[in-house]
C-alpha cells in the first residue's frame, strides 16, 4: 500500500478530498491482515465484508459531495470488549461465546458517525485481565516486532493491530495500564484519557471505577484525531463528565516552552530496567531542549498503587462478572439446580486469571474482611489522589517509564502472577486517580524492543499532555535504525 | 431536636396485644417492626427508559440496561428521586445526600446478579408516621432500590426445586422501589394493619405509588419478636416475608408470636431466621436461616454518582406536599369536636374537606360525620355543595325530613346538584307540621279505640308492639311523610296526658 497514506490523518484527508478511495484503503489493510495475521493473531474477528461495505458507503458519500467526517475511510480495530451491534463480542472468554449485543458501544457509534470503518475485533486478555494477552481463551497475540515476545496486555490485540499495519488506529480499554503498557511494548502511541472523558457505555465492564477507553495509533496526531472523535459527554453513562469537550487536535503544535515537567522519583529506581530508565531521562532532556523545565517530583503513595489496585479492581470485577451465570446468554452447562448450573457454567467458562481475580475480589468484599482489605484500599486511593494533587502543584506534567521492561517472552511470567502484576506498577496510579496518561514510543531498549515513556497529567489535562507528546515524538530516536 | 429523639421503643398509646401463659402465668407482649417494599408510580424504570407498567406480556418492557446486558450502564430516573423524596418528607424524614450500593447475590430473576440499592447512606432517614389510634411509629429509613424480575416455576410444588422448568419475566426488573423500614414500635396485629393502611393512604396522597398489595406494588415483611411485659430488651426476631394482604399480616403476626411464646416457655431459643406465611395452613414455616444467610458484599455502585438533591429541591417538595391523613383527621376531629379516630373514615373516603366545609356552613357536626362516613357514596361526592349538606341537616333537625328521607334527598343532591328543599318538594316529602299530624292521629285513635286503650293501659312490651302499629298506620295515612320519632312522641304525650 505504498501509494496510500499511512496515517489516519492522511487517509481521512485523502478520502475527504476524493484523492483516495476508502475502499482501496480498506482493501490494502485487509491484504496486510491476510499476509501476517496468521502469525500475529491480533484479531478475534476480521470484519472484511462489513468493512468493504462501509467503505463503499463512504466513497458514495464523497462522490455525492458530502463530507463523511473527520475519520472518513479510516480503518479502526476495536478491542473485543466493545459492544458491536449484531456482531460477536467475546471479551476473549468462552463464557460469552455466541453472544451478539443488540447495540453499539457509544465509542463505536461515534466512530461510525465520523466516517471510520470498523475492520475487526481485537484479541485481549480475558475480560481485560492481564498484561500479556496470554490469558485469551482464543490463544495469545504475538508482538509484531518479535513474535517470540508478548505484545503486552490486556489490549494486546489492539496494540499489535496498529504495530503490524492492520489498521492505522485502534481502540483499547485501560483499567490499570491496559492501553499504555501494550502501546509501549509494541512501539505505538497509547492514551488513557481522564476518567469520564470518554463514555463507557457499551464497554464490557472489568472494574467500572477504573476502566477507560482510549486510542492506539502510530502518531500523536492520529491519537488526537481519534480521541477528539470519541470524547465528550454521553447521557447514557452517569460517570461521563458533563461539560463541553476541549479538543486536543488544535493545540498539538504549541510546544512545551514554559511547562514544568516532573520526573517521578518513585518510578525511576528499583524494578525499572536501566535501559528503560535511560530512555526516560533522554526524553526528559528532549523536553528540556524544547523549553520545558525538568524537576524531580516525589509521589510517595504511588508505591502502594499496585496493592490498592489488586484489591479494588478484583472487587469490582467479582461483581461485574456475576452476570455471567448461564441464565440469560452465552455459555450454559446444565446441572440439576440453579446454583450448580451457575457454578458449572462459570467453572467451564472462565479462565484461571479471571477466576483468581473473582475469588480475590469476593474475599476482599466479604463482611469479615471488607475493612481490612477493600476499605483500606479505598483509603490508599484517596492518598494517591492527594499525593498527585501535591505533585501537580510543582509540575504541569509528570514523566515516567510506561512499563518497567521491554516486551518479555511468552511464558516468562505466566507462572508467577505477582511478577506479571508488577508490569503495571507505573500505569496503575493514573487509573486510581482517574487522571489521563499516555505512552509515547521513545526508541528501542537494549534488546532492540521498543521503550515507551509515560506522560501523566491532572484531570482533563489532555491538551497539555498531547503538546508534550508531540515534542517527544519529534525527538524520539527511530526504532528501526537503532534496533540493529 | 428531631422529634424522633423523644421516641423510645414503647408506643405512646394504643392497646398492647398480650399473651397470658397458662403454664407459667407470665404475660408476653409482641413487638413488631414492618419493612414495606413499595413500587413507585413512575412512567419509566429506575435506570432506563422502559415503561414501568404492570400486566404487560412477559419480557416486553425490557432493554439492555434493565436486562443488565454486558456494557450497559444505569442512568438514574429523576422522577424516582422526586417521588422518593415526596414520600420521605410525608413520613417526616430528613433527606440526606445518598449513595447507591451493590448488593451481590445470585438469583435467576436478577439480571446483573446484584441489586442496586442504598445501603449505608439512604436518601430518607429518621421519620415517623401517626396511626389513627394515636400511636407514633418511627421510620428508620426509606431508601431507593431496584426491583427484580419474577420467576414462575412450572410443575412440582411451584418452588424452584423439583420444577419441570422455570420461566423468568424481567418486565419488573429495574422497576423503582422504596423500601420503608419501620422501627419496632408496633405492639398489636391490628396496629400493624393500621400502619399499612396509613402508609397506603400516604402513598396515595403523595402520588408516590398506587400501593396495590394484590398487584405486588406494596409488599410487607414483618419482623416479629416477643418479650415479657415490662422488659426493655428486644427478643430475637423472625422475619416473615411477603405478606400480601392485611388479613395475612394480622394472622401471621399473631401465629408467629404464639409460636415464639410456646418455644420460649418450653425453654427453647428463638433462631433468627426468615419465615414464610402459609395462608392455607395458617402457619409460618422456616425459610433461610441466619447461619446460611448470604454475605451480600455491599460496596458503592461505581456506575452511578452520589445523589445530593440539595436544599432547594427539598424545599420545593415540601411546598407542594399535600396535607396528610393524620393532619386531616386532626383538623376534622377538632372541627367536629370528636376524637381523631372518629374522623378516620371521612379522611379514608377522602370526604373530610366536604365535611369541614359543611360544618363551617353550619351543619351539625355529628350528622355531617354520619352522612359523609356512611350515607354518601364517594362517587360524585366531590361536586356536592357543602352548604346544601348543611341545609339538609337543618331540615332533618327541624323535623321536616325523616332520616330515611334525608338519605334519599342526599343521594339526589349528588346527582342533580339541586338544593335539598327543592329535591324534598319534588319528591313530595312535604314537611308535615305537628298540627296536621295531630289530626291524622285523632282519626286513627278513633278508628282503633280498643288498641288505644290497650296502648294506654298495657305493659311496656305490649305498648312497644302497639307503638309500631300506630306509627305504621300514621305512615300509611301520610304516605311515609311523617317522622316516626315525632309520632312516637305524640303518642306518648297523649297517653301521659290522658
Amino acid at each position: 500500500m505504498s501509494e496510500l497514506p499511512a496515517t489516519a490523518a492522511g487517509i481521512a484527508a485523502g478520502v475527504r478530498a476524493g484523492q483516495v478511495s476508502a475502499r482501496a484503503v480498506v482493501d490494502a489493510h485487509l491484504a496486510t491482515i491476510d499476509a501476517t495475521e496468521g502469525e500475529v493473531h491480533a484479531f478475534n474477528l476480521v470484519l472484511a465484508d462489513e468493512a468493504r461495505a462501509a467503505a463503499d458507503v463512504i466513497d458514495q458519500r464523497v462522490a455525492a459531495g458530502e463530507d463523511p467526517g473527520p475519520l472518513a475511510g479510516v480503518p479502526v480495530a476495536l478491542k473485543d470488549n466493545l459492544c458491536t451491534r449484531g456482531l460477536p463480542t467475546t471479551c476473549s472468554s468462552r463464557i460469552l461465546e455466541g453472544w451478539r449485543p443488540p447495540y453499539d458501544a457509544t465509542v463505536v457509534a461515534r466512530l461510525a458517525a465520523t466516517g471510520a470503518v470498523a475492520i475487526g475485533k481485537t484479541n485481549l486478555d480475558e475480560f481485560a485481565m492481564g498484561s500479556s494477552t496470554e490469558n485469551s481463551a482464543f490463544g495469545p497475540t504475538r508482538n509484531p516486532r518479535d513474535t517470540d515476545r508478548v505484545p503486552g496486555g490486556s489490549s494486546g490485540g489492539s496494540a499489535a493491530a496498529v504495530a503490524a499495519g492492520f489498521a492505522p488506529v485502534s481502540l483499547g480499554s485501560d483499567t490499570g495500564g491496559s492501553i499504555r503498557q501494550p502501546a509501549a511494548l509494541c512501539g505505538v502511541v497509547g492514551v488513557k484519557p481522564t476518567y469520564g472523558l470518554v463514555s463507557r457505555y457499551g464497554l464490557v465492564a472489568f472494574a467500572s471505577s477504573l476502566d477507560q477507553i482510549g486510542p492506539f495509533s502510530t502518531t500523536v496526531a492520529d491519537a488526537a484525531l481519534l480521541l477528539d472523535a470519541i470524547g465528550g459527554h454521553d447521557p447514557r453513562d452517569s460517570t461521563s463528565i458533563d461539560r463541553p469537550y476541549q479538543p486536543v487536535g488544535p493545540v498539538l503544535d504549541q510546544g512545551v516552552a514554559g511547562l514544568r515537567v516532573g520526573l517521578v522519583t518513585e518510578l525511576m529506581g528499583d524494578g525499572i530496567a536501566p535501559d528503560v530508565a535511560a530512555r526516560v531521562r533522554e526524553a526528559a532532556e528532549a523536553l528540556a531542549a524544547a523549553g520545558a523545565e525538568i524537576v524531580e517530583v516525589s509521589v510517595p503513595a504511588v508505591t502502594y498503587g499496585l496493592s490498592a489496585y489488586y484489591l479494588i479492581a478484583p472487587a469490582e470485577a467479582s461483581s461485574n462478572l456475576a452476570r455471567y451465570d448461564g441464565v440469560r446468554y452465552g455459555l450454559r452447562v446444565d446441572a440439576p439446580t440453579t446454583a450448580e448450573m451457575n457454578a458449572a457454567t462459570r467453572t467451564a467458562g472462565f479462565g484461571d486469571e479471571v477466576k483468581r481475580r473473582i475469588m480475590l475480589g469476593t474475599y476482599a468484599l466479604s463482611a469479615g474482611y471488607y475493612d481490612a482489605y477493600y476499605g483500606k484500599a479505598l483509603k490508599v486511593r484517596t492518598l494517591i489522589v492527594r499525593d498527585f494533587d501535591a505533585a501537580y502543584e510543582q509540575a504541569d506534567l509528570l514523566l515516567s517509564p510506561t512499563s518497567p521492561t521491554t516486551a518479555f517472552r511468552f511464558g516468562d511470567k505466566t507462572d508467577d502472577p505477582l511478577a506479571m502484576y508488577l508490569n503495571d506498577v507505573c500505569t496503575i496510579p493514573s487509573n486510581l486517580a482517574g487522571h489521563p496518561a499516555m505512552s509515547v514510543p521513545y526508541g528501542p531498549g537494549a534488546d532492540g524492543m521498543p521503550v515507551g515513556v509515560q506522560l501523566l497529567a491532572p484531570a482533563l489535562g489532555e491538551p497539555t499532555m498531547f503538546r508534550a507528546a508531540a515534542v517527544l515524538e519529534a525527538a524520539a530516536p527511530s526504532l528501526e535504525e537503532l534496533a540493529r | 431536636m428531631s422529634p424522633i429523639e423523644n421516641l423510645t421503643h414503647e408506643p405512646i398509646e394504643g392497646e398492647h396485644f398480650t399473651i397470658d401463659s397458662e403454664a407459667t402465668g407470665a404475660t408476653w407482649e409482641i413487638v413488631v417492626g414492618l419493612e414495606v417494599h413499595c413500587e413507585l408510580a413512575t412512567a419509566t424504570k429506575l435506570f432506563c427508559g422502559c415503561p414501568n407498567h404492570f400486566g404487560s406480556e412477559p419480557n416486553t418492557n425490557v432493554c439492555p440496561v434493565c436486562l443488565g446486558l454486558p456494557g450497559s450502564l444505569p442512568v438514574l430516573n429523576r422522577q424516582v428521586v422526586e417521588l422518593a423524596m415526596r414520600l420521605g418528607r410525608a413520613l417526616h424524614c430528613e433527606v440526606e445526600p445518598s449513595v447507591f450500593a451493590r448488593k451481590n447475590y445470585f438469583y435467576p430473576d436478577m439480571p446483573k446478579d446484584y441489586q442496586v440499592s442504598q445501603y449505608d447512606r439512604p436518601i430518607n432517614v429518621d421519620g415517623w408516621l401517626d396511626l389513627p389510634d394515636g400511636t407514633r411509629v418511627g421510620i428508620e429509613r426509606a431508601h431507593i432500590e431496584e426491583d427484580t424480575g419474577k420467576n414462575t416455576h412450572a410443575g412440582g410444588s411451584g418452588r424452584i426445586h423439583g420444577a419441570d422448568y422455570s420461566l423468568v419475566d424481567y418486565n419488573r426488573a429495574g422497576v423503582p422501589l422504596v423500601e420503608i423500614v419501620g422501627r419496632p414500635h408496633i405492639r398489636h396485629p391490628e396496629q400493624a394493619k393500621a400502619y399499612i393502611d396509613e402508609l397506603r393512604a400516604i402513598l396515595l396522597a403523595t402520588g408516590a405509588s398506587d400501593a396495590k398489595m394484590e398487584e405486588g406494588s406494596l409488599r410487607v415483611d414483618a419482623n416479629v419478636s416477643v418479650r415479657h411485659v415490662g422488659d426493655a430488651e428486644l427478643g430475637t426476631r423472625c422475619e416473615i416475608k411477603n405478606l400480601n394482604s392485611l388479613r395475612s399480616l394480622g394472622r401471621a403476626i399473631e401465629y408467629e408470636a404464639r409460636r415464639q411464646v410456646d418455644l420460649l416457655e418450653t425453654g427453647e431459643r428463638i433462631r433468627q431466621e426468615t419465615r414464610h406465611w402459609d395462608e392455607g395452613a395458617g402457619r409460618t414455616r422456616p425459610g433461610r436461616s441466619k447461619e446460611e444467610a448470604e454475605d451480600y458484599r455491599y460496596f458503592q455502585e461505581p456506575d452511578l454518582v452520589p445523589l445530593d438533591p440539595g436544599r432547594e429541591w427539598v424545599d420545593a417538595i415540601d411546598a407542594a406536599l399535600p396535607v396528610l391523613p393524620a393532619e386531616r383527621r386532626a383538623r376534622l376531629a377538632a372541627a367536629a369536636g370528636v376524637a381523631p379516630a372518629e374522623a378516620a373514615i371521612a379522611v379514608a373516603r377522602d370526604l373530610d374537606a366536604l365535611a369541614l366545609s359543611a360544618i363551617d356552613a353550619g351543619g351539625e357536626p355529628a350528622r355531617v360525620l354520619t352522612h359523609v362516613e356512611h350515607n354518601l357514596a364517594v362517587e360524585g361526592a366531590e361536586g356536592l355543595d357543602p352548604s346544601h349538606l348543611a341545609a339538609l341537616i337543618a331540615l332533618e333537625l327541624d323535623g321536616k325530613l325523616t332520616a330515611t328521607q334525608a338519605k334519599a334527598v342526599l343521594a339526589e343532591m349528588v346527582t342533580s346538584g339541586e338544593p335539598p328543599d327543592a329535591i324534598a318538594a319534588a319528591k313530595g316529602f312535604e314537611a308535615m307540621d305537628t298540627s296536621a299530624l295531630e289530626a291524622v292521629l285523632d282519626e286513627i285513635i278513633a278508628a282503633n279505640a280498643e288498641a288505644w286503650s290497650d296502648y294506654c293501659e298495657g305493659d311496656d312490651k305490649k305498648r312497644g308492639k302497639l307503638t309500631g302499629f300506630f306509627v305504621g298506620n300514621v305512615m300509611k295515612a301520610t304516605k311515609g311523610q311523617a317522622d316516626g320519632k315525632i309520632v312516637t312522641a305524640l303518642l306518648e304525650q297523649r297517653r301521659v296526658g290522658a
